[in-house]
């Protein structure tokens, strides 16, 4: 298939792989300094000796490992949950707030009210509010269990973000593609459901992710309630040990749960960016 | 006011007395036009003249000021009629934007038969391949849009348009996106489906296509059809100062 190249070419070859050789090994060689000289520095500080007791014990860290992993996992199935409730919920609103017509303008204020209220509230003061408001109301069928009520919080805030981040992606789809759906006969409703919403889905695919990301991380504030997630864990272990070393443990897992998601972001913007280049015109 | 009485022959489009402006801008200012059967219409006019306007306020996708525009004697602009059910007659193909980018080429042709008509998929999809097949993309029903050329890709819109047989095909400007040399195959796929019968309305700055595919051309000018008769009248001998200052305009640009 590769027809032969020529000589010009051939050089030219060379010359890029030893030129791509040499920026491997430039790479690599400035990494190794910059970490050194990060290293050095915070070794040779003068708090060093008590800083790495009282924060990287490895055998705190070996006993705290295991109940701060038990605590993850509570976070995770929270995560999940949330996750799903958060894009289903966002949805939702963001459909609502696109209807049209006098009969929809209660829905529409009522979600314009909803997505300005909980973008603006801050996450930690709603959970307190949920998670010690609900309860005190006692009132019958309502749930009462930490855990239930910080994923609540959690969800409310997050879907208000993620409703804006699918109505910019509804809005980004060029006016002409709603324009050629409704001449083909299609219906509103097929329009939005068949044209518009996947493109638009498409779209917020990247910034999506991101939030997700931020998700990770904002699970483990359903502690404040007092479930014993991992972060609850992680201060429990460091009352009974006099020990800051049981949070880092935690804060190493939150940041390797949250690299694969990270990486996938990125990829996922990556990915738009090349098919926005490509298909620039139609 | 009541309907025409019905002649014989009934033509597939009447606009009569047809108003309408953006805010304080008038752009149509009482367009009379009549496309009759199997016949080739064509808007030429200036830039901004209102062409695509005209054909907006016909496909319903702009509500009229003032006016009437008959679908095969049905009164359109009556605001009881259901928009979306006269759009499933009307055939439309834009400048641009056409495609659905996230639909392969068999799923953009296919969308409106099974959708809005109930065809069913195996059925739709036959019918979209035997069009394709004529137009010579069969083997890129799988392609997306961003994956064709301009001009396959208008004539994918053009074809994805037939497949629900429409009553009146309204073509805007579909050549003016185009490289020049993929002009021409986008114009050969208008001519065969003219051949094949189809009522065309189309507004185009391409003359040298009007003069010979046209049966009718009219000149749009400050928001009225100020001309309009076949292609040897009006782009060889035209009535109107107008006319002919736009036409020299045309030949001066060389597109004529
Ligand atoms: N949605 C809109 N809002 C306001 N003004 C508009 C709108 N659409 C069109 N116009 C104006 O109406 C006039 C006619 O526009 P139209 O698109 O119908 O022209 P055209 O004859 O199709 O021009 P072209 O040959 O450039 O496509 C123009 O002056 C334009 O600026
Ligand atoms: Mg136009």
């Amino acid at each position: 298939m590769v027809p032969p190249v020529s000589e010009v070419e051939v050089a030219r070859r060379s010359y890029r792989r030893s030129r791509q050789r040499r920026s491997t090994w430039v790479a690599v060689a400035s990494t190794l300094v910059f970490a050194a000289v990060l290293v050095v520095g915070t070794v040779s500080a003068p708090g060093w000796q008590r800083t790495q007791e009282s924060f990287l014990d490895p055998g705190v860290a070996r006993r705290a490992l295991p109940l701060v992993l038990e605590g993850l996992w509570l976070n995770l199935r929270v995560l999940v949950v949330a996750a799903v409730c958060v894009l289903a919920l966002g949805l939702v609103v963001a459909l609502l707030r696109t209807l049209r017509g006098p009969v929809w303008a209660p829905v529409r204020l009522l979600m314009t009210l909803y997505t300005d209220v909980f973008r603006g509230m801050p996450l930690i003061v709603l959970l307190y509010i949920i998670g010690f408001g609900v309860p005190g109301l006692r009132l019958q069928g309502v749930p009462t269990d930490k855990v239930v009520l910080g994923a609540t919080a959690i969800i409310l805030i997050y879907s208000a973000y993620v409703a804006e981040v699918f109505r910019a992606g509804i809005e980004s789809v060029h006016p002409s593609q709603r324009a050629a759906a409704r001449a083909l006969g299609l219906t509103h409703r097929q329009t939005t459901r068949l044209v518009v919403l996947p493109q638009a889905v498409r779209n917020v695919t990247p910034p999506l992710l991101n939030d997700l990301v931020a998700l990770q991380k904002d699970v483990g504030l359903i502690s404040v309630l007092g479930a014993i997630d991992a972060v609850r864990q992680a201060q429990i272990l460091s009352a009974t040990t006099a020990n800051f070393t049981p949070y880092i443990v935690a804060a190493v897992l939150f940041v390797l749960l949250a690299v694969p998601t990270a990486r996938l972001a990125d990829w996922a913007t990556a990915r738009a960016r090349r098919r926005q280049q490509a298909g620039g015109l139609l | 006011m009541t309907d025409p009485t019905p002649a014989v022959e009934q033509p597939v489009l009447r606009v009569r007395n047809l108003v309408k402006s953006y805010g304080d801008v008038p752009v149509l200012r009482g367009v009379d036009l009549d496309v009759d059967e199997h016949r080739v219409v064509t808007l030429i006019g200036a830039s901004g003249s209102g062409k695509s306007t005209l054909l907006r306020c016909v496909d319903l996708l702009e509500q009229v000021d003032d006016g009437q525009v008959w679908l095969d004697g049905q009164d359109v602009t009556d605001p009881r009629v259901d928009a979306d059910a006269v759009r499933r007659r009307i055939g439309v193909v834009f400048q641009a934007y056409n495609l659905f980018p996230h639909l392969s080429v068999l799923d953009n042709i296919t969308l409106a038969p099974r959708r809005v008509h109930g065809v069913d998929r195996a059925e739709a999809e036959e019918r979209a391949v035997a069009l394709l097949d004529r137009i010579g993309l069969a083997g890129r029903a799988r392609a997306y849009p961003d994956q064709l050329s301009g001009g396959q890709a208008q004539r994918t819109a053009i074809v994805r348009a037939l497949a629900v047989q429409p009553r009146l095909l309204l073509l805007d400007e579909v050549t003016s996106a185009l490289d020049p040399e993929l002009v021409g195959e986008v114009l050969a796929l208008v001519r065969e489906v003219a051949e094949g019968g189809m009522t065309i309305l189309m507004a185009t700055h391409e003359m040298g296509f009007a003069r010979s595919a046209a049966d009718v051309v009219c000149f749009l000018e400050g928001g009225v059809l100020l001309e309009q008769g076949p292609p040897e009248q009006v782009l060889v001998d035209p009535q109107h100062e107008r006319t002919r200052q736009f036409l020299r305009r045309v030949v001066a640009a060389g597109r004529l």
